[in-house]
């Protein structure tokens, strides 16, 4: 009994972050969901949520994001199949890993020069004849720098699972036949499939709530859930209609690591 | 790169990096540009960083990222490696699987929402925003990195251990020091680079609960790059990506001292 309760003393630092930083936030931000602006109680938050203009937002916040992870899939996949073939693979690994660890913003801001009116990619389209184009704050430049940001995120565990493939797996569909891509889509892809599934997770999910790229390179074009629930807390100040928006995401982003992980037992 | 791969793949390989790359040389590139533009390069210059060295406020905004940083990863250490081992002593697989996934919810769930939940949490608790707001925000998202870190390390752990030091007669304070603490340090350094990494690069949460008088250099270089182009951001970014690369060559040795150690039996 005393040995419990010593332990229980140990604990209490993780035990008071878990309390104050994990539950108490999730309890306050659903609670305020049903605040209105002037701090009654009600329903209108969610009324408001439901109709067609945070609707239509809600849909092109989740067209984005499928783009994204779609786009990301499709660059990463190749990319760590490749990978896995190459000499030194790990050194490999770590100099696409290191490009993430530069700071989000410099990036961002890097392709603010970069596809800036007077920008390279201006120059280069004026070389070949096409003539200056507006490519900062279009939708293009939006995906093109989400793209960018989370490869090395979706080329990770991708990495990590084609790399637990077995090799006799491969060698054994070339002896009984298959071709290359056959290979490939019966054998490699199905046994991936987990790889994937987590990329798509560490992708799709902040993809949803990007809110500092919507406004440096999209320029407020696209709103993102993010977007909207950084401007009802910081700039309308309206904390009610931000933690509605809050609770949907939070809600999507359970549905839809039900829908793809699950299979990852204890630890 | 191997032999086994087609000059198409190789290209296709070689085309990523250059995309990963580009950005951040492309930045450091015009950060020597005496024309004050991301565009024509007029000739060289050193004239951007020394107008960075004597920006005092840039350097305290620096100094206040760093201290942040290395305050937050350490105390998010000490109460992550307390967690893991108070994790790891449970034996109800459910409790445990329930304490696991509450430890997870803040990885998992968008900087937006990490940053809205906690601003009205401060503001609940009648908290000043400021600098100790952000250090708590970043202590609070980086303790469950650090629980992830350490409790693979502590399954590795063959129990007979602990067991082998009780039977010489240590009491638990000693089998924590001497034999749990010196066997998971490879985890407790991962833990805390990974917690100083994702405190160095968040912006949003940041953003969030910093207040007025206090700003990061991630929320910083946000509010420079909306204004426009400065070389300075340039010159900052350039100093930041060596930084970076020091940081990753540390980590790797540091990693590859451990593991050696590891293997090799100590004393």
């Amino acid at each position: 009994m005393n040995q419990k309760v010593t332990r229980q003393l140990y604990m209490l630092p993780y035990t008071l972050w878990m309390i104050f930083f994990v539950i108490a936030p999730i309890v306050l931000v659903v609670y305020y969901s049903f605040l209105d602006i002037n701090g009654d109680f009600s329903l209108a938050n969610y009324e408001k949520f439901f109709t067609p203009t945070y609707l239509k937002m809600a849909l092109s916040s989740f067209w984005y994001a499928f783009l994204i992870t779609l786009f990301s899939l499709l660059i990463a996949y190749p990319t760590a199949l490749l990978l896995t073939r190459t000499k030194h693979k790990q050194l490999w690994l770590l100099l696409i890993i290191v490009p993430s660890w530069i700071n989000l913003l410099l990036k961002a801001y890097a392709f603010i020069g970069i596809f800036g009116t007077y920008g390279i990619t201006n120059r280069f389209l004026e070389a070949i004849g096409i003539g200056t184009q507006q490519i900062l704050f279009t939708d293009f430049s939006f995906i093109f720098v989400a793209v960018y940001i989370f490869i090395p995120f979706m080329i990770l565990p991708i990495f990590n699972s084609l790399n637990q493939l077995n090799p006799a797996l491969i060698d054994a569909a070339n002896d009984l036949g298959a071709s290359k891509w056959t290979t490939f889509r019966r054998v490699i892809f199905p046994l991936t499939m987990e790889g994937v599934k987590s990329g798509c997770q560490v992708v799709f999910i902040p993809a949803l709530s990007l809110f500092m790229l919507t406004r440096l390179i999209a320029g407020n074009r696209v709103i993102t859930l993010g977007t909207a629930i950084e401007q009802h807390f910081l700039v309308t100040q309206d904390w009610g209609m931000g933690s509605t928006i809050a609770v949907f995401l939070i809600l999507i982003m359970f549905l839809f690591m039900a829908l793809t992980g699950k299979r990852k037992r204890g630890v | 790169m191997d032999q086994k791969l087609s000059p198409v793949s190789k290209f296709f390989l070689i085309v990523i990096f250059v995309i990963l790359y580009a950005p951040i040389f492309f930045l450091v590139f015009y950060s020597f540009n005496s024309g004050g533009t991301m565009y024509d390069f007029e000739g060289f210059t050193l004239e951007w960083y020394q107008e960075l060295f004597s920006d005092t406020r840039l350097l305290i905004i620096v100094l206040n990222t760093l201290v942040v940083a290395l305050l937050s990863a350490l105390i998010a250490t000490i109460i992550g490696v307390i967690g893991a081992i108070g994790i790891h002593s449970v034996k109800k697989r459910s409790r445990k699987n329930a304490i696991l996934s509450l430890n997870n919810v803040l990885i998992v769930s968008p900087d937006v929402i990490m940053g809205a939940s906690f601003l009205i949490l401060f503001t609940i608790a009648g908290y000043q925003l400021g600098f100790y707001s952000v250090l708590l925000s970043h202590i609070a998202f980086s303790v469950p990195i650090v629980v992830l870190m350490v409790l693979p390390k502590l399954y590795e752990m063959s129990p007979t251990l602990v067991d082998a030091a009780k039977d010489l007669g240590a009491n638990s304070w000693e089998v924590v020091t001497k034999v749990i603490l010196p066997f998971i340090s490879p985890g407790i350094m991962a833990g805390f680079f990974m917690a100083l990494t994702y405190s160095l690069d968040d912006f949003a949460v940041t953003f969030f609960v910093t207040g007025n008088g206090f700003s990061t250099l991630s929320v910083e270089i946000y509010s420079l790059a909306r204004r426009g182009v400065s070389l300075n951001i340039n010159a900052l970014s350039t100093l930041l990506f060596l930084f970076t690369i020091v940081l990753v060559v540390v980590y790797y040795f540091i990693n590859q001292r451990l593991k050696t150690n590891g293997t090799g039996g100590r004393k």
